[in-house]
């Protein structure tokens, strides 16, 4: 990599690591960070491969409340970058399927950045409350403005520090992987997104709901049905269940009676 | 009303919502997303207040604990952005009326936001993208990222313009079932979709093989008795047409994966999800999990079943 990619590279890496806490823009979600640092890096299709699989399995990661979930950020980041450095020698798949493994270790170590970024924050604010004591409109923007830029250099130095790691090292590395452990990280990555699939799973569940996971399934397996035939599909049951409730409400209202209807044509036999 | 009522003007709603984007920034353990919103506020204060005993005042009131989702906040910072102008025109709005029009809508409206967002709109736009980055194709990503974006701007901008234009009104259309549907229905198509995911996405093939036949006679393509040249190629395209896959080899070979794949495709990607998710329920974290799968796929690849 020359001088001009590992800056650019910084720069990305510093755009996912502000957007891993504010969630707004996605700069930190696989298809994206990994993208960016395929583009800047000249490498930009194996990039998106790699963002592709990568974002299939974070698919489900998402923090809710105070919980901090597995950081997307650093995994796509990172992993991006060791996959560039790889290619050198590697072949693709290789480099793309390790990355992929690295990812989730990635992923952990980013998690207790990003808690330790959370962390670091409580004097910040306290430092703003003693802004706000005096009116001081630009004391409260700072430290706000300077949080953010904490999450930013979260990512951004790990990333610097990959850049400066030989590439000869990376792919001296990869080749020494014998064929069993790349290929069961494959086959391991191959069902990994089973586990973010199962986060969204427990979130939305209830026994109510459980028959659209099971018309899903089955559905997909008709290949002519492209994601969003099937989009449209899912909105349509939605919206039918939707107003059919609603209309079992109403008739269960008007109707007066023991609101079973089934059970009032039986009892009139 | 006085002549001279104070107004926020389109401009400083604007602003409003511009900053709110950056509610998370300095997330605490303390007071989560306090500072990011006392920032949001900002612009407002200052439209509003004008003595710096007001100012400092208003500051210190939206520096209170907060926490929501970020982009459902943006209707309750419209109706904020209401009620401190109708304090700020003389009306008795208490401290506590503020703070306890934040709280009352954050935790409902959280409810919503995260099945809505982060699991229902992401998961299918980003499998969506993601399928077509998987062949290499830009428009996957491009795709993502601008329809995440201009769903997300839209959906901040004209909710908190409508939280600001019904001001308190809308904390009592949150109890109604407004919400409670949209969170349903966020669910079932997520559920769907996620459903269908599984079946497309979660890869599991096991390689061992059942049964090794060997073909009757016309069942596979004779090789050897094939015309030469093209026509050879002829003749073998149209007998492969006929025979399918099994006609290339004289033996016809059953892996376990095609025995699984006949009674339901992706039978073993979906047990496998609903074993992640006992799981998960149990309390194991999902690192341990993901960490465990590569380490059956490692000892699959060794063993030679996967």
């Amino acid at each position: 990599m020359n001088a001009i990619s590992i800056l650019l590279v910084i720069i990305v890496a510093f755009f996912a690591g502000m957007e891993g806490i504010l969630d707004e823009f996605q700069f930190h979600q696989p298809l994206v960070a990994c993208t960016l640092i395929g583009l800047v890096t000249g490498h930009p299709t194996e990039g998106i491969i790699l963002g592709g699989s990568l974002q299939m399995i974070a698919l489900g990661w998402a923090n809710v409340g105070a919980a901090v979930a597995p950081d997307a950020a650093l995994a796509s980041v990172a992993s991006a970058i060791i996959m560039v450095k790889g290619l050198g020698s590697a072949d693709t798949t290789t480099a793309i399927n390790t990355a992929i493994a690295l990812a989730v270790p990635l992923s952990v170590a980013g998690l207790f950045l990003t808690m330790l970024c959370r962390t670091i924050a409580i004097p910040m604010v306290h430092f703003m409350d003693a802004a706000a004591e005096e009116a001081n409109f630009r004391g409260v923007e700072m430290w706000q403005l300077l949080a953010i830029g904490l999450q930013g250099v979260r990512i951004a130095i790990p990333a610097a520090m990959l850049c400066m790691i030989p590439a000869e090292a990376v792919t001296s590395m990869l080749n020494a992987m014998p064929a069993w452990l790349s290929g069961g990280m494959a086959v391991g990555g191959g069902m990994v997104a089973a586990v973010g699939y199962a986060m969204v799973i427990n979130m939305m569940a209830t026994p109510e709901v459980w028959p659209f996971f099971a018309l899903g399934f089955v559905l997909a397996a008709l290949g002519d049905l492209t994601l969003i035939a099937l989009g449209v599909i899912g909105v349509s049951l939605a919206l039918i269940y939707l107003g059919l409730k609603d209309l079992a409400k109403q008739g269960g209202g008007a109707g007066g009676g023991s609101g079973d209807p089934l059970g009032d044509i039986l009892n009139d036999y | 009303m006085a002549e001279n009522e104070i107004k926020l003007s389109v401009a400083d709603r604007r602003a409003v919502a511009w900053r709110h984007q950056f509610l998370q920034g300095s997330w605490n353990y303390e007071r989560m997303q306090n500072g990011g919103w006392c920032y949001a506020m900002i612009p407002a204060i200052k439209a509003l207040y004008k003595t710096k005993d007001e100012q400092a005042a208003a500051l210190k009131r939206h520096l209170e604990f907060y926490n929501t989702h970020p982009y459902v906040s943006a209707p309750v910072i419209g109706v904020t952005l209401a009620l401190e102008e109708e304090r700020a025109n003389g009306m008795p709005v208490e401290d506590q009326a503020i703070q306890g029009v934040k709280v009352g809508m954050m935790g409902p409206l959280a409810g919503v936001g995260d099945p809505v967002f982060w699991f229902t709109v992401r998961p299918i736009l980003g499998a969506l993208g993601a399928s077509m980055a998987l062949g290499g194709s830009i428009v996957g990503p491009l795709l993502f990222f601008i329809v995440w974006n201009l769903i997300r701007m839209a959906f901040l901008w004209y909710t908190q313009e409508f939280g600001y234009s019904v001001g308190t009104s809308i904390a009592k259309d949150l109890s109604g079932g407004l919400l409670g549907k949209i969170t349903e229905g966020a669910s079932i198509l997520g559920m769907f979709i996620i459903g269908a995911l599984v079946q497309r996405w979660v890869s599991i093939s096991f390689t061992p093989i059942v049964s090794t036949v060997t073909q009757a006679e016309g069942a596979y393509i004779d090789w050897s008795a094939l015309p030469a040249g093209a026509e050879g190629i002829k003749s073998a395209l149209e007998q492969y047409s006929s025979l399918g896959a099994t006609g290339l080899n004289v033996e016809k070979v059953t892996t376990l994966q095609g025995n699984l794949d006949q009674l339901i495709p992706g039978l073993a990607a979906v047990l496998l999800t609903l074993l992640c998710c006992k799981l998960l329920k149990k309390g194991v974290s999902p690192i341990a999990i993901i960490l465990a799968l590569f380490a059956v796929g490692i000892a699959g690849r060794l063993l030679g079943f996967m």
